[in-house]
């Protein structure tokens, strides 16, 4: 055991945690953060998709040793209250259906968009491999996205 | 325009849902109840102002409605669609709803589940009255109130208005008098026309919770003093635990007990939904996942081969043996076993005319084979339930399509009544049919039972891959007989499974042919298997549809017009008994789709293929749009024609449509589950090739036929014409037939 001072949704969070713990479990099982979600545990299907600093990262591979006092976002942190771009547009095309996989897809969204204000479809397409959707939402997902990049750059 | 119908509703069938809940079942203040003493049911706290005036609503005296959505909710969207259905006939301001999952009560709901794609089409009529009810006695309250008719007061998004007096008042103000009325003989049930709510689009009601990661699914579920338990099953099927060594494991960090758990005794009669593969599993309990996690992975395990069984099952009143052969079953060796199956193996399910004389005399014959893999559910969430055993007692949450049943099988393996277990459903990340199974919640309670503790029970990806349950294996064999004129003389299919068959004997073509002959078969399997998103026909409708475009070619016909044919000949003169599907509706979508689509109209690069199939109630004909870049398949798009009758929610609607279009597709490309020597050769998305976005069609157009019927499902239907679709617009771009699946495979081993 070992104690950590993470950096998660612009608050100081306290953890005793062993130190090869993946940071998907430390918020799960410790901090009580359950939008992020397991899915597969070996980073190939995105479900546990967080922000390291401006990066979507694989929460589910990532020891929290590694994790030090860098910016951590998880989809609790990513707006205030609720009305982030990549959520409004989410809500606005009824992407989801049965919800699972959608914390970790609008990660990895947001994160694509913060890069990359105005992504091609290849762009979308590149960012969005990682996140399996077993419902099959991704057509939605996609027009989600081009309608946040396009409200977006009309702020 | 037409008219409220005074429809048929029945007291007694009112009395059946609410008089139970005066019994005390329901929380807060149940109509009945405060019509008989409203003093012993104590309110929850918030709760004091609340009305529930049946099992469906509640309306406080400030005009809030709350509406029951009485089945779990697994992305078909009934969350919201069913609650529409009874705003509509209760005329509320669909604003002002808010919609609660109802708890697992089946003597108020009746039906508490997913399967089938039934939700809708059968709590269409009960949600209608439903509202229509309460409606009827806010009018009551209003009419006794104002000294006025009844007949008098309209009302209209959560109003109540007496033009001719200019009175007016909401819901909320007459909702404690409606209360206290008898609930009517009869209702005023809406004409289609007459539907302002239904028809029109309206948000996931839990959109808003899912965007911002809020804890709805079972997985998510925390309790004070609540433990991690985690199972080991044997590593391949055909095995058996044989000593769990605890002492392997007992002092890491956080390990609070390990030991083998028994999911049911010895001479258990499963009941339908009981399946289960491995019958003793080693389970570890700690406080948190990781250190779970890790001990796993150290427990030392003996295991050994498991003897030959049968285990009898509950077939819905009709018991059945399934026998369960010893051996570590491998791919190539069930490959084998299907081609040397023994002729007297096989069952005749429907003959009509003589089919073997249209063989025997035809001037060709077609004779084609179609097969497919196991195919593993790999919903989202994996498998997982909340458990907190005591002992005459079981408080259980997660996530399950068919609590009704479970309920029961835990009431049995526990020895608690059945009025003593509470199954709390949570949403579901994902079903598919895989959640209607549930031996790892009887896993989970037998687990918390032996800790005596609070326990989530989290099966790993691994876990939730390699235990069984699987979409069968299956073959077919469709033959047709032309005569010297190239006219359809004989149809015929062979089909079977491993373990279990795929038939519909009375399916399309059946009713077109005059001589037709349909057959199948089955082959034990230590192999468990289950309902996969449409069963059979997600198998089925890839091999009729597949092999109807080959036909059409060889009689030299048009894919879309041979159906055509065939369907108006099956409307016109249907040959033998008991034809499953109606033929115009099922023209009716093909129709649909050939014009929405512009079928005939070549685009140069674009190579397209169809497919109609019926299965749970509605109609699905698609065209699909296919790129070949750099020697690879594209969805471009897919065009899909909808007949499941009204509407409820459109967009809703649409989505579900596209998804299993998606699915479908990924599927066809990539889905399957190998066996060496008893061992699943995928365990994770590594290994299980999944659909990704890339993959999926740039496009989906979905076009419902409107035509006033009752509902009908939607979450199966779209799924199995998709991969006949695809594999007849394969052909086209590739210029081969695509016979088995995934077709993936068989593109790299031909390129």
């Amino acid at each position: 055991m070992a104690t950590y001072n993470l950096n998660i949704n612009g608050k100081s969070m306290e953890v005793d945690a062993d130190p090869s713990t993946p940071l998907l479990w430390v918020l799960r099982d410790h901090l009580n953060l359950v939008g992020t979600k397991y899915g597969c545990g070996i980073a190939q299907c995105g479900a546990c998709t967080i922000h390291l600093g401006n990066t979507a990262t694989r929460s589910c591979m990532l020891p929290v040793s590694s994790v030090g006092n860098q910016e951590i976002t998880t989809i609790e942190g990513l707006s205030e209250n609720g009305d982030h771009p990549v959520q409004q547009a989410w809500l606005e095309v009824d992407v989801p259906q049965c919800g699972y996989c959608q914390a970790g897809q609008i990660m990895s969204a947001a994160a694509l968009l913060k890069s990359n204000p105005n992504p091609t479809d290849a762009d979308i397409e590149g960012a969005m491999n990682g996140n399996i959707c077993r419902c099959g939402t991704y057509v939605r997902i996609k027009k989600a996205i081009k309608l946040a990049a396009s409200s977006s750059s009309e702020a | 325009m037409q008219k409220r119908q005074n429809t048929a509703f029945t007291r007694r069938q009112f009395f059946r849902s609410t008089a139970l809940a005066g019994g005390g079942l329901v929380l807060g203040v149940s109509w009945m109840a405060s019509c008989g003493n409203p003093g012993e049911v104590a309110p929850g706290p918030g709760e004091a102002d609340w009305v529930e005036l049946n099992g469906y609503i509640k309306i406080t005296p400030d005009g809030r409605i709350t509406i029951i959505s009485p089945n779990p909710e697994g992305g078909q969207n009934v969350k919201t669609s069913m609650p529409m259905i009874v705003a509509e006939e209760l005329d509320a301001d669909w604003a002002s709803v808010t919609v609660e999952q109802a708890p697992l009560n089946t003597e108020l709901y009746t039906r508490q589940f997913i399967g089938g794609s039934q939700a809708l089409r059968q709590g269409w009529e009960p949600l209608r009255r439903a509202g229509a009810a309460v409606r009827a006695m806010l009018i009551e309250a209003a009419a006794a109130d104002w000294g006025v008719p009844a007949g008098e007061i309209r009302t209209s998004g959560g109003r109540l208005l007496h033009e001719a007096s200019g009175r007016e008042a909401g819901y909320g103000d007459f909702a404690t008098a409606a209360a206290s009325l008898p609930v009517p003989e009869s209702a005023l049930l809406k004409a289609p026309t007459e539907f302002r709510l239904i028809g029109t689009s309206r948000k996931n009601v839990d959109g808003r919770a899912i965007v911002t990661g809020k804890p709805l699914f079972g997985i998510d579920v925390a309790r004070e003093g609540m433990l991690i338990a985690m199972v080991v099953h044997p590593p391949a099927f055909g095995m058996q635990l044989d000593a769990v060594n605890e002492e392997s494991i007992r002092d890491m960090p956080g390990i609070r007990g390990v030991f083998p758990v028994k999911v049911y005794p010895d001479d258990y009669t499963w009941q339908y939904f009981d399946t289960c593969s491995f019958n003793e599993v080693a389970a570890i309990v700690g406080e948190t996942t990781w250190e779970v996690m890790q001990a796993r992975n150290a427990l030392e395990v003996n295991w050994s081969k498991a003897p030959a069984k049968k285990v009898v099952r509950d077939r819905f009143g009709t018991e059945q043996t399934l026998e369960m052969p010893a051996g570590l079953e491998s791919t190539g060796q069930q490959d084998a076993q299907i081609a040397n199956l023994p002729g007297n193996e096989i069952r005749e399910q429907r003959r009509d005319g003589d089919p073997e004389a249209a063989f025997r005399d035809a001037a060709r014959v077609i004779s084609r084979d179609y097969t497919a893999p196991f195919l593993a559910h790999n919903c989202m969430e994996p498998m997982n339930f909340f458990a907190h055993v005591t002992e005459n007692k079981a408080e259980l949450a997660g996530p399950l399509q068919k609590p009704e049943y479970t309920e029961k099988t835990v009431s049995a393996r526990l020895g608690i009544p059945l009025e003593n277990i509470d199954i709390q459903i949570t949403r579901l990340g994902g079903g598919y049919g895989r959640r209607s199974y549930a031996h790892w919640l009887v896993e989970a309670a037998v687990i918390s039972k032996e800790v005596g503790a609070p326990v989530k029970l989290v099966y790993t990806r691994e876990d939730d891959m390699t235990s069984g349950i699987y979409r069968p294996r299956y073959k077919a064999t469709y033959r047709a007989a032309l005569d010297a004129r190239n006219r359809l003389t004989g149809f015929h299919v062979n089909a079977g499974g491993i373990p279990e068959s795929p038939l519909y004997a009375n399916r399309f073509p059946a009713g077109a042919v005059a001589n037709y002959l349909a057959e199948d078969w089955e082959i034990p399997s230590n192999i468990t298997v289950g309902s996969f998103r449409a069963p059979r026909s997600n198998f089925m409708a890839p091999a009729e549809q597949s092999f109807l475009d080959e036909l059409a070619e060889a009689m030299g016909k048009d894919p879309i017009e041979l159906r055509l044919e065939l369907l108006e000949q099956a409307q016109a003169n249907p040959a033998g008994q008991d034809n499953d599907y109606d033929p115009a509706r099922y023209a009716g979508v093909l129709e649909l789709v050939r014009d929405k689509s512009g079928w005939g109209q070549e685009e140069p690069g674009i190579y397209r293929g169809v497919s109609a199939y019926f299965c749970h109630n509605t109609y699905v004909a698609q065209v699909l749009d296919l790129k070949m870049v750099d020697g690879r398949p594209n969805v471009e798009r897919v065009y899909c024609a909808v007949d499941c009758g009204i509407v409820v929610n459109p967009d809703a609607a649409r989505n579900l449509v596209e998804g299993g279009v998606v699915d479908a597709i990924g599927n066809a490309f990539y889905g399957e589950l190998t066996l060496a020597d008893g061992k699943p050769e995928q365990a994770n998305f590594d290994a299980y090739r999944m659909i990704r976005m890339a993959e999926a069609p740039k496009e989906i157009h979905v076009h419902f036929v409107q035509n006033g019927i009752d509902p009908t499902g939607l979450g199966e239907p779209s799924f199995p014409p998709t991969f006949a679709a695809l594999a007849n617009a394969l052909y086209r771009a590739t210029g081969r037939r695509f016979y088995s699946q995934p077709f993936m495979k068989s593109l790299s081993l031909k390129a």
